[in-house]
């Protein structure tokens, strides 16, 4: 439940914002991150944007969550049967 | 080029992970004893099997999954009263929750079973969801089941702040909100865990800031380190807290800085202190600890469904058998369980820590398997189902 989201903020309006998040446009709630701004990277969390973060650190989780989504297509390949000797 | 980028990447990273492990071998080799460390964070177990770093660690260092996982250590009463709550029939409700909390099995059934039987439950991603789904529906009461910790805590609040200011009337939560640094001052008040250092979680951390940790520091004398989720970080936070036992230190680390700052999310917290009053709440196993969550004030009563519906506290019961407690508390693996791997299952869950995918069980279960039990699967397959 604590798993973040690194995404990139594309448009403000009022307290909400709408964010990069690998690609997928997401409106989020700006409202615990008032002096987010246009560009930033922030963390998003359950809908909304907790924290400011640097670039480098947001590509490098996109490449984490990367792994997962590959890792997750291996688990979906037909695996050889247990052996049950 | 990207593939040659991602490659170095990978390199760079790999070779992180083998410097911390280089240094948390030394610091281990040298202090020649076991030594046990926590994490808090159902993200961190998860990161932790899934990148095999069990294995990795030197043969006298334990990493063990602590009351972190906010699926796992809600109390089953609490599961009761959304159950109770969403199959209600003296007026319309619908029950808003994570994921996560949807297959938890109460003392009778889950909420998956309550929507089966026709009750209006849906999974949110964001607790504001709920707020627009009451504003949608006026016609039925919206209850959020807000759990979890500091991190989804401020999201509850700004939801029955904005439900305040647009003056919904159906709209409510069901707060079992706990607070991170009671339950680890608790386990180790207790003292039945031996521990010799805190990997702190980091997005809590980026919520309320890394002096947050600091009590435990100073009253029990154990180093603490806040880390980030992946592999190289968690090792690097691990190297430190070794190195700190070996050198004698205790201090507090922010392993985290891109993240978490000493003060953390100001907005978020006042958000919190303006809807919240801290107050004793029930941690599944751990029972009723003092100042361990976030109980709504007075001044937000009308969103508070505990007072909306006069609702009592039923009593906790743990599944017979089960050891979920034990194993949020690090006083047990889950191969000491009976039900693991045979009765209690992924796709059969009997205890939280099965269910939530940031269960200590459910890691062990998909990433751990030597030495699962194979009875489940060998009565799968004399009946044919395998």
């Amino acid at each position: 439940m604590c798993l973040a989201v690194p995404a990139k903020i594309v448009a403000l309006g009022g307290t909400s914002a709408t964010v990069d998040m690998h690609g997928n446009r997401v409106t989020v709630s700006a409202l615990l991150l008032p002096d987010a701004g246009m560009g930033d990277w922030v963390l998003v969390h359950a809908g909304f944007a907790i924290q400011k973060i640097d670039q480098a650190t947001a590509e490098e989780t996109f490449s984490l969550i990367g792994d997962l989504k590959r890792l997750g297509e291996m688990v979906d390949e037909p695996v050889a049967e247990p052996n049950h000797a | 080029m990207s593939i040659w980028f991602e490659w170095i990447r990978m390199r760079s990273r790999l070779a992180e992970v083998q410097i911390s492990l280089g240094r948390l071998a030394q610091a281990a080799k040298t202090v020649g004893r076991k030594m046990i460390f926590m994490e808090v964070c159902g993200t961190h177990t998860m990161s932790a099997f899934r990148s095999g770093l069990h294995s990795l660690l030197p043969s006298n260092v334990t990493l063990l999954s602590g009351p972190g996982c906010p699926v796992c250590v809600t109390a089953q009463g609490d599961i009761d009263l959304l159950i109770q709550l969403a199959l209600r029939q003296d007026r319309p409700m619908t029950i808003c929750t994570y994921g996560d909390m949807i297959r938890v099995p109460g003392r009778d059934g889950s909420l998956e079973k309550a929507r089966s039987c026709g009750a209006d439950i849906r999974v949110i991603y964001s607790a504001l969801d709920a707020v627009r789904l009451a504003q949608r529906l006026p016609e039925r009461e919206v209850v959020l089941a807000a759990v979890g910790f500091e991190t989804t805590a401020p999201g509850t609040a700004a939801a029955i702040s904005e439900a305040k200011r647009l003056g919904v009337k159906n709209f409510s939560a069901l707060a079992s909100h706990k607070r991170v640094l009671p339950a680890m001052m608790a386990l180790l008040d207790a003292g039945e865990v031996r521990l010799d250092g805190f990997m702190c979680p980091g997005h809590v951390s980026a919520v309320m800031g890394w002096e947050l940790y600091r009590p435990i520091v100073e009253k029990h004398g154990m180093p603490c380190v806040v880390a980030g989720f992946e592999e190289h970080c968690m090792a690097a936070a691990l190297a430190l807290l070794a190195e700190m036992v070996r050198d004698g230190r205790k201090e507090l680390i922010n392993a985290y800085p891109e993240v978490v700052a000493p003060q953390g999310n100001m907005r978020a917290q006042e958000l919190m202190d303006e809807v919240f009053a801290v107050g004793d709440v029930r941690w599944r196993a751990l029972g009723t600890i003092p100042g361990s969550g976030m109980i709504i004030r007075k001044e937000y009563a009308d969103f508070d469904a505990a007072v909306r519906f006069s609702l009592g506290m039923p009593e906790d019961h743990e599944p017979a058998g089960c050891i979920c407690g034990k194993v949020i508390t690090g006083m047990a693996t889950p191969h000491e369980c009976k039900l693991f791997g045979t009765a209690c299952t992924p796709i059969n869950p009997i205890g939280p820590c099965m269910v939530s995918s940031e269960g200590t069980c459910q890691a062990w279960f998909k990433y751990h398997r030597v030495g699962v039990k194979r009875a489940g699967l060998e009565a799968c397959t004399t009946r044919g189902i395998a």
